[in-house]
């Protein structure tokens, strides 16, 4: 065994330096000058330039004249630096309150309409940035009334910022939340509290 | 279900296929130090490793030899990796400031990542510094994958062979498949996904104030250079704690299918490998036939649970019922059953959502998949492995049937081959069953597990055929991170690597050996639909009625009770 031991443990260096030294190093460097945006986690500004959030990453967002996005097992909520599912299995008491109160709360503001799925359910990495074109039309009334406006402008910025399946049938049609939220404020901007 | 979703399901598992075929022409030229089209980049550094490792690429060792030296490889990777995780508050680029690992969760994930389970007991985010996932866990990725592939490289030449004693060098396989196959491919796929999204950066963290005017801290990391070889190197531990369901690891329906790809070509490239390699490509595409028939029944199976009515939302009065807890929007319920598939079936363990809230038949299926001995296609080269030992296993079963000596790829087949096969095969169920029984015995066993009843079951099923089986997913809810658990899902993942790579490289020792007989009118042929159907009756008979006492009282009796639930309402 002792003459195995100089080259198990001098490949096993020469491999960190190269797989982990150099080869992130390497791709790094490839990503930051050819991708510069989605290396760094492509991040959102607003109107005024202020960064808002990434577009890939889901937010809380509560006011009535902003979409809404699914119910989230990531700490409070949307937490981006605890990404988790809340795990609970098909029959477990917790998840059978948790979608009731969910419906409910959907019902508060959409007392007409199918509720889908996305909905009442958590996403699996507590962060998803989408909801499902159905749960995206539940809302526009409420959005259109907060912002005082016809809900088919709202339709229209919803629809605008809507993704086909890739080729047709590869994944979902979905509607990115924060993108959608920043096309109302910069064509529909909420007017100040009183 | 809808057309859409079966045709992604097929697309996704008939391209990783059909990808693997020039790639495993590929590996095979590698293995066999046949030149490539990039050895003018690559042999000069393949040249200056061995001289700093004082390798002589050229000496064949006999399989004593080719497993000392593997087994004092993985020694010192584990070493390294234990050492790394403990002095993790010490080590450099940690802009996080995290503590170094105790023990046990050092030696639990050591063990992990050495074994290719990529099992993790941790929150990735909340963890571990960039150094430890870089230096350590990245490395690890690599070399863990080339140690599986280096199994059917030697298991390869053995049945080539011609009354001969060397299987090759376990060096030579273990540097060529690192340096020829993984990086480069790493390297294409690493930057193509940053491209489509995927974060690759140095920070900690961005903090951003959202439109709400909360305060929101956003993890980054340098993942696409991590997720490109935790797929391809079929490992699966990602770097944030929900793998890729995580938007930043797995940004779109289009990252989703690549990723996936990457999941299972590679395991595919190996069986072709070996059958160009071991001179019997008719042989081994009947074997890679006999698994993708098998994985695409598993990926249907999934799929078809997945959509059955979900009785938490029946119960809420939702119209369409489905099964959306733990899924993502942008997948759905295909995407989501073609990975759950391909995760289990080859042995890598990254998920892109929440296996513990499948339902009772997608869960099963996911278990049921592993325990099938991870060979469709499992592991690079550690599945190839496998199933050549599952094909000796129908070749004996034949031959006992017709009374006559066995033989496959021009080998007989004797009882000093037929007892490390079962020695191989046995430790899985004895290591999963075995550890499942004693956890569920232990004072605070199942403390561990989140969810009642018969899912809780399944939770802790799952643990130890994902560890032993070298898969590394998980139901996500158990709280696997106390000493009970990293300890004995540590010897689960060591048990259930080194003794079947022991095993097969003892029948690789005595293959070589033997004499290259010619095929006579007595043999058993092994290439069409006769032996691909007694094939699939092993694997299925082997995988299915040693676990269906446990499945019967997990995922089968929750089935019923759901489907209890559902009629309630």
């Amino acid at each position: 065994m002792l003459n195995q031991a100089r080259p198990a443990i001098v490949s096993m260096l020469l491999f960190s330096v190269i797989l982990g030294g150099a080869y992130p190093a390497v791709v790094t460097a490839a990503g930051g000058a050819l991708f510069p945006a989605q290396a760094e986690g492509s991040l959102v500004k607003n109107a005024a330039g202020e960064v808002v959030g990434s577009k890939l990453i889901g937010q809380v967002t509560t006011g009535p004249g902003y979409l809404w996005p699914r119910p989230s097992a990531a700490g409070d909520g949307y937490n981006a630096a605890g990404s988790s599912g809340s795990n609970l299995g098909p029959l477990n008491p917790v998840l059978f309150e948790r979608v009731a109160a969910d419906a409910a709360a959907v019902r508060a503001y959409a007392p007409e309409g199918a509720i889908p799925p996305d909905a009442v359910t958590t996403s699996g990495s507590g962060l998803d940035p989408e909801i499902s074109p159905e749960f995206a039309a539940l809302q526009v009334d409420r959005i259109a009334a907060a912002r005082g406006i016809e809900p088919s402008l709202v339709e229209a910025l919803v629809a605008a910022n809507t993704e086909a399946p890739l080729l047709g049938f590869i994944g979902q049609a979905r509607v990115n939340v924060l993108m959608t939220n920043l096309a109302l404020d910069s064509a529909y901007p909420l007017q100040p509290a009183e | 279900m809808n057309w859409q979703g079966w045709a992604e399901i097929a697309l996704t598992l008939g391209l990783a296929l059909a990808l693997g075929w020039p790639l495993g022409i590929f590996m095979s030229r590698v293995w066999n130090k046949e030149s490539t089209w990039l050895d003018p980049v690559l042999k000069p550094v393949e040249r200056g490793f061995y001289a700093l490792a004082g390798i002589d690429p050229n000496k064949s060792q006999g399989w004593l030899g080719y497993g000392a030296s593997l087994i004092a490889f993985n020694l010192f990777g584990f070493v390294l990796l234990y050492a790394m995780l403990r002095l993790q508050g010490i080590l450099p680029f940690n802009p996080q400031g995290f503590a170094g690992v105790s023990p046990d969760l050092a030696f639990n994930t050591a063990v992990s990542f050495v074994t290719n389970t990529n099992w993790q007991s941790y929150g990735g985010e909340t963890t571990m510094s960039h150094f430890t996932q870089m230096v350590g866990l990245t490395t690890q990725n690599f070399v863990s994958a080339a140690t599986g592939a280096a199994i059917a490289a030697a298991l390869a030449r053995a049945f080539a062979g011609n009354r001969e004693s060397g299987i090759g060098n376990f060096w030579a396989d273990l540097v060529r498949t690192t340096l020829y196959v993984l990086l480069p491919l790493s390297i294409v796929l690493a930057v193509a996904l940053i491209g489509m999204g995927v974060v690759q950066n140095f920070a900690a963290s961005v903090s951003v104030t959202t439109l709400d005017g909360a305060s929101q801290t956003i993890s980054v990391a340098p993942t696409a250079s991590q997720l490109a070889i935790k797929q391809l190197g079929i490992n699966g531990g990602g770097i944030f704690n929900v793998n890729s369901a995580h938007p930043f690891e797995n940004p779109s329906p289009l990252t989703n299918l690549i990723t996936a790809i990457a999941i299972n070509t590679l395991g595919w490239a190996a069986f072709f490998a070996f059958g160009r390699s071991a001179f019997a490509r008719k042989e081994i595409r009947a074997l890679a036939t006999a698994g993708i028939l098998i994985l695409a029944a598993g990926a249907g199976v999934i799929y078809v649970a997945e959509a059955q009515p979900a009785p938490a939302l029946v119960a809420a009065g939702i119209e369409n019922p489905i099964n959306m807890e733990g899924k993502e929007t942008r997948f759905g319920l295909a995407s989501t059953a073609a990975w759950a598939a391909q995760t289990t079936g080859a042995s890598n363990g990254s998920v892109n959502g929440m296996h513990g809230s499948l339902m009772p038949l997608g869960g099963g299926m996911s278990m049921l998949l592993m325990m099938l001995g991870e060979i469709l296609p499992g592991g690079i080269g550690s599945g190839i492995a496998i199933m050549v030992v599952m094909a000796v296993l129908s070749v004996f079963v034949a031959g006992l049937m017709v009374g006559r000596t066995p033989d496959y790829l021009g080998k007989k087949i004797e009882a000093r081959e037929i007892q490390f096969a079962m020695v191989a095969l046995l430790v899985v169920p004895l290591s999963t069953l075995g550890f499942s029984a004693l956890t569920v015995v232990w004072p605070d066993g199942l403390a561990s597990l989140f969810n009642p009843g018969a899912h809780g079951l399944s939770e802790l099923l799952y643990a130890f055929t994902s560890a032993t089986a070298n898969n590394g997913s998980a139901f996500g809810g158990i709280s696997a991170n106390v000493p009970w658990w990293n300890t004995t899902l540590g010897l689960a993942m060591l048990l259930g690597r080194f003794i079947p790579i022991v095993a097969v490289l003892a029948i690789a020792g005595s293959m070589v050996a033997k004499p290259k007989l010619a095929p006579s009118t007595g043999t058993l042929p092994t290439t069409g639909a006769l032996f691909i159907g007694l094939l699939v009756g092993v694997i299925i008979i082997l995988g299915a009625l040693q676990y269906f006492p446990a499945l019967a009282l997990g995922p089968i009796v929750e089935h019923f009770q759901v489907l209890e639930a559902v009629s309630a309402n």
